[in-house]
């Protein structure tokens, strides 16, 4: 089945196009085999606190475009948090050779009860005027709400209409939060509304360009890339307008984290023609041998690829034998979004740690690219074995918590915000490295191996907090099993 | 209410309203609401978790089910759970957008619970209603009407002459709250009173909200945030209340709200120790002008470059209280001020009345507009003779650097600045406010 449709405003969401869930307990031998087979069931809770959702997802994906303005359609609440990204932009400039990061334009179009009656079409028309005129940015784009879906606001057709008017790609993004509960439908409506509006057509295809789509993490790819006689092109964060309309022209698409780019990498390959490297991104030995090797063919320099896995593999390896040692048995937790937490799990494993569980926010069973190839879930399991207690769990802090309490790990490993919170609260030490790539390719596992060793020594921290935390959760709910209010479908 | 377009918000909606259970000891807010609400809220204040906001809230989640049939069903359960898993003394169901646009009856669910004998609170904080200047007020008021009366038997009405309940700062909005109560806790007591502070470490909890009915008056220091809570508890419990327009900052502005405060009571029949209350303003004055007087040469010497002047973007309490302290207690002239909270229309002219009372020789124009990118485009066009100082919110930051401006984040959102405990109300606080700017002066110097 076709995962991508340019024609249509609003991509499918995810539990609808790719069968995504964010309810299961088990251990993840058994989560691979369901996929496989299509009998993936997704169960619901009787208890839930505070999720997040698309909109800053997408968000994120379109603010830290070079000179693009973004608007939020709805009240003014639902751009609180984007002022994140703002800083975002200006602290990890240097890491992308942004000598003069400007100011984010992030607006919101404020609707209060006035447009819940008489709809906000036309606040929304005269905000995207004013936002031009301030702003004079290259593209506008404008993200959806819960208030502007419900009251039904037709945002495709004011955004076409401004889109005549001002000369401009004005895109609309449709990413109201109660419409996935994975919110990572997010990043696919972002990149929904730049593969149909902005990537153009390719002119020519260039054999020294390869397109990276990822977060804001440091720039590990220009030397990486150097030996293929390549440069990476940058997808979105400190991309222009320009830059992200030539991506068609690139030789291959490239991914740090497939749960994020997993539609504009199809999207790219299916209708631009630019082929997606689809086996997992390099965390881990085996895993960076296949990568390099993967992207060595689809550039036709596998020799290349050879050496570069030969000198690299000579320059770091010995010192992970060291590192091996000392990491050695220590039981680990990692609690991170699907495709990185399945990264961290091949990586710990490959330090020599042992994975006593994990929490991950959603599952997909496969990918837009629609292949097993892409399944990195099954990688880590093959490569590294089987992981007990392996759970979908999308930000439930009460199940991280019991679990936590009852599997008493030796480090919490996490890569979104909030929880590692809970493994210090426990004395446990805990590591987010907010970096995507810092643990990538050998060298990356030396760095992280050496993080780590660093953070299960300096625990006096953890410990003291342990003493004295506040605990809100009942002796009660501490004792249950942690997925007592996980029900299955109803 | 919601008005025009705004770039760079300096508040939230509504629902960002739940930092203000989040402030009262051991509550809990209940969101029932998109899955997204309580992310962009603590995304906005950042680092204001408390007790068991952020991760920890519950909350239905709405998806495409609950925006069809209603959410009713799947918020009950979650309340019911809610109790099994989490301690708490008080729970307040909080409303989004979606809860409000389907028309969930909260209402008659939070009834089943109260005949169980569960208080539990509900408010109505749909993001389009309202912001959380506004909202603020709404929770306080929902949960004196739905949880304090409950207690009212045992919480005769003005039963404690020298009591009283203290309306300040709204907690998580004005980033320096813990602080400032505290302030305003420790002041009022040397006068001679009981004060209930009801939001942070200093207040006990749900016990001081009981208590509420005691309390002889009320004291709002706010220039028009929270007025509407002293005049609902004028109606319900005849408690008259004592308004001071702006956050006294240093020694003028501290002791005119002492004194203010003691006229009332005065005028009450209140049996206060006058002259002991008189005494220790006295002292706390002479304290501070020890510092000021140890601070003067420096002020009017230090040859390297301090700033002349000040552009304050801020609510409506930051700008006057920090403009009447920066004139005359650290001789640095406010120039145009921004307002940024979205004030009502009604209370405008007031506010600019009481900034305009800074100096029978000064203008300092004012402007009201909630839409901070826009205020940033008037700055930038602004030129003034001298070094500049910009107190703002971390979106001022780069504006300050585009203008050479020193640059002070006073305000949310703060990525820029962490704020423990620091206040910068009463005579404490306008040393710190020193403290910072000069410090910040002084860290230019490489």
């Amino acid at each position: 089945m076709k995962k991508i449709n340019l024609n249509m405003p609003e991509v499918e969401v995810r539990e609808n196009r790719l069968g995504s869930i964010t309810g299961f307990q088990g251990n993840a031998e058994e989560l691979v085999k369901c996929s496989g087979s299509g009998k993936l069931c997704d169960q619901k809770r009787s208890f839930s606190q505070c999720l997040d959702c698309s909109i800053s997802k997408a968000a994120c994906m379109v603010t830290l475009i070079q000179d693009a303005a973004v608007i939020c359609h709805g009240p003014v609440g639902c751009a609180s948090c984007l002022h994140e990204f703002a800083f975002t932009y200006r602290v990890n400039a240097p890491l992308r050779n942004v000598a003069r990061p400007t100011q984010r334009r992030i607006f919101s179009t404020n609707i209060g009860e006035e447009e819940t009656v008489y709809g906000g079409g036309d606040k929304l028309a005269e905000s995207i005027r004013s936002v031009y005129k301030r702003t004079q940015a290259k593209a506008i784009f404008v993200l959806s709400t819960c208030a502007a879906a419900i009251i039904g606001d037709d945002i495709e057709s004011v955004t076409d209409e401004a889109e005549k008017e001002l000369g401009i790609p004005i895109i609309a993004i449709f990413c109201e939060g109660f419409r996935s509960k994975v919110w990572t439908s997010g990043f696919d409506a972002g990149y929904h509304g730049i593969a149909r509006k902005l990537i153009k057509p390719a002119e020519v295809h260039r054999k020294d360009i390869i397109n990276v789509i990822n977060f804001w993490g440091s720039d590990v790819f220009t030397q990486w890339f150097a030996a293929f006689g390549a440069k990476p092109n940058y997808i979105t964060p400190y991309s222009t307008i320009d830059s992200l309309s030539h991506s068609s022209e690139a030789a291959v698409t490239i991914q740090a984290c497939p749960t994020l780019g997993s539609y504009l990498g199809a999207a790219l390959e299916q209708e631009f023609g630019v082929p997606e490297l689809k086996t997992p991104p390099p965390y881990g030995v085996a895993q960076t041998d296949r990568w390099f090797r993967e992207l060595g063919r689809i550039l036709g320099k596998e020799e290349i690829a050879e050496q570069l896995i030969v000198q690299k593999k000579a320059e770091y390896l010995p010192q992970l034998e060291k590192i091996r040692e000392k990491l050695k048995g220590k039981l680990a937790y990692v609690t991170a979004g699907a495709a990185h937490g399945h990264a961290l799990l091949s990586v710990l494993r490959e330090l020599g740690l042992r994975a006593v569980g994990a929490a991950i926010f959603h599952h997909d069973p496969v990918y837009d690219s629609n292949t097993d190839e892409a399944d990195a879930l099954a990688q880590t399991v093959r490569d590294y074995g089987n992981i007990p207690n392996y759970n979908v769990c999308d930000k439930q802090e009460f199940e991280l918590v019991n679990m936590l309490h009852h599997l008493k790990p030796d480090v919490l490993l996490a890569r979104h915000g909030g929880m590692t919170l809970w493994g210090a609260k426990f004395g446990i030490p805990s590591l987010l490295i907010g970096d995507e790539h810092f643990s990538m390719g050998y060298e990356g596992l030396i760095r992280y191996g050496n993080r780590l060793i660093e953070v299960i020594e300096n625990d006096e921290f953890v410990k003291n907090l342990e003493k004295h935390t506040i605990n809100p959760y009942t002796s009660w709910w501490l004792e249950q099993k942690p997925y007592t209010f996980l029900k299955g479908e109803g | 209410m919601a008005g025009k377009m705004i770039e760079q918000e300096r508040y939230t909606c509504a629902i960002g309203a739940l930092q203000s259970v989040v402030a009262i000891p051991k509550a809990l807010p209940i969101l029932h609401s998109g899955p997204g609400c309580g992310m962009m809220v603590r995304g906005f204040f950042e680092r204001s978790t408390g007790y068991a906001g952020g991760s920890t809230s519950p909350c239905t989640n709405f998806s495409e089910s609950e925006v069809v049939f209603g959410g009713i069903e799947k918020l009950r359960k979650i309340i019911a759970n809610s109790y099994k898993i989490l301690n708490s003394d008080l729970q307040v169901i909080l409303t989004g957008c979606t809860a409000g646009i389907v028309g969930d009856d909260i209402d008659s669910l939070a009834d089943e619970f109260r005949e169980a004998g569960r208080p539990i609170v509900t408010v109505e904080t749909a993001g389009f209603k309202s912001n959380n200047f506004v909202a603020h007020s709404d929770v306080v008021k929902a949960i004196i009407d739905q949880y304090t009366n409950i207690f009212i038997n045992d919480n005769p009405v003005r039963s404690e002459k020298k009591t009283i309940n203290l309306f300040a700062s709204i907690p998580y909005q004005d980033q320096f709250w813990k602080g400032n109560l505290r302030t305003y806790k420790y002041l009022l007591e040397q006068l001679g009173f009981k004060v209930h502070v009801l939001f942070g470490p200093e207040s006990d909890g749900v016990a001081e909200w009981q208590q509420i009915p005691r309390a002889n008056f009320n004291v709002l220091i706010s220039p028009w945030y929270g007025q509407s809570i002293v005049e609902h508890l004028e109606n319900i419990y005849e408690q008259p209340f004592f308004k001071f327009p702006h956050i006294p900052i240093g020694a003028n502005e501290t002791e005119k709200f002492l004194h203010g405060v003691l006229k009332f009571a005065e005028g009450l029949n209140v049996r206060l120790d006058y002259p002991k209350a008189e005494n220790f303003i006295k002292r706390a004055s002479a304290a501070y002008y020890e510092e000021l007087d140890n601070l003067a040469t420096f002020l009017l010497e230090f040859r390297y470059g301090l700033p002349s002047y000040v552009h304050i973007i801020h609510d409506a309490g930051y700008v006057t209280g920090l403009a009447k302290f920066l004139l005359h207690e650290t001789g640095i002239v406010p120039k145009e001020q921004f307002i940024v909270d979205n004030t009502p229309e009604k209370f405008q002219q007031s506010i600019r009345e009481d900034l305009q009372s800074i100096s029978a020789k000064k203008i300092v124009p004012l402007t009201f507009e909630p839409d901070a990118g826009k205020v940033q485009d008037i700055v930038r066009n602004i030129v003034h003779e001298g070094r500049g100082l910009l107190i703002g919110s971390g979106w001022d930051k780069e504006l300050s650097r585009e203008k050479g401006f020193d640059f002070i984040s006073a305000s949310v959102p703060s990525p820029y600045r962490l704020v423990l405990s620091t206040g910068y109300a009463g005579f404490h606080g306008g040393l710190r406010v020193m403290e910072d700017i000069f410090n910040t002066v002084l860290a230019s110097y490489r």
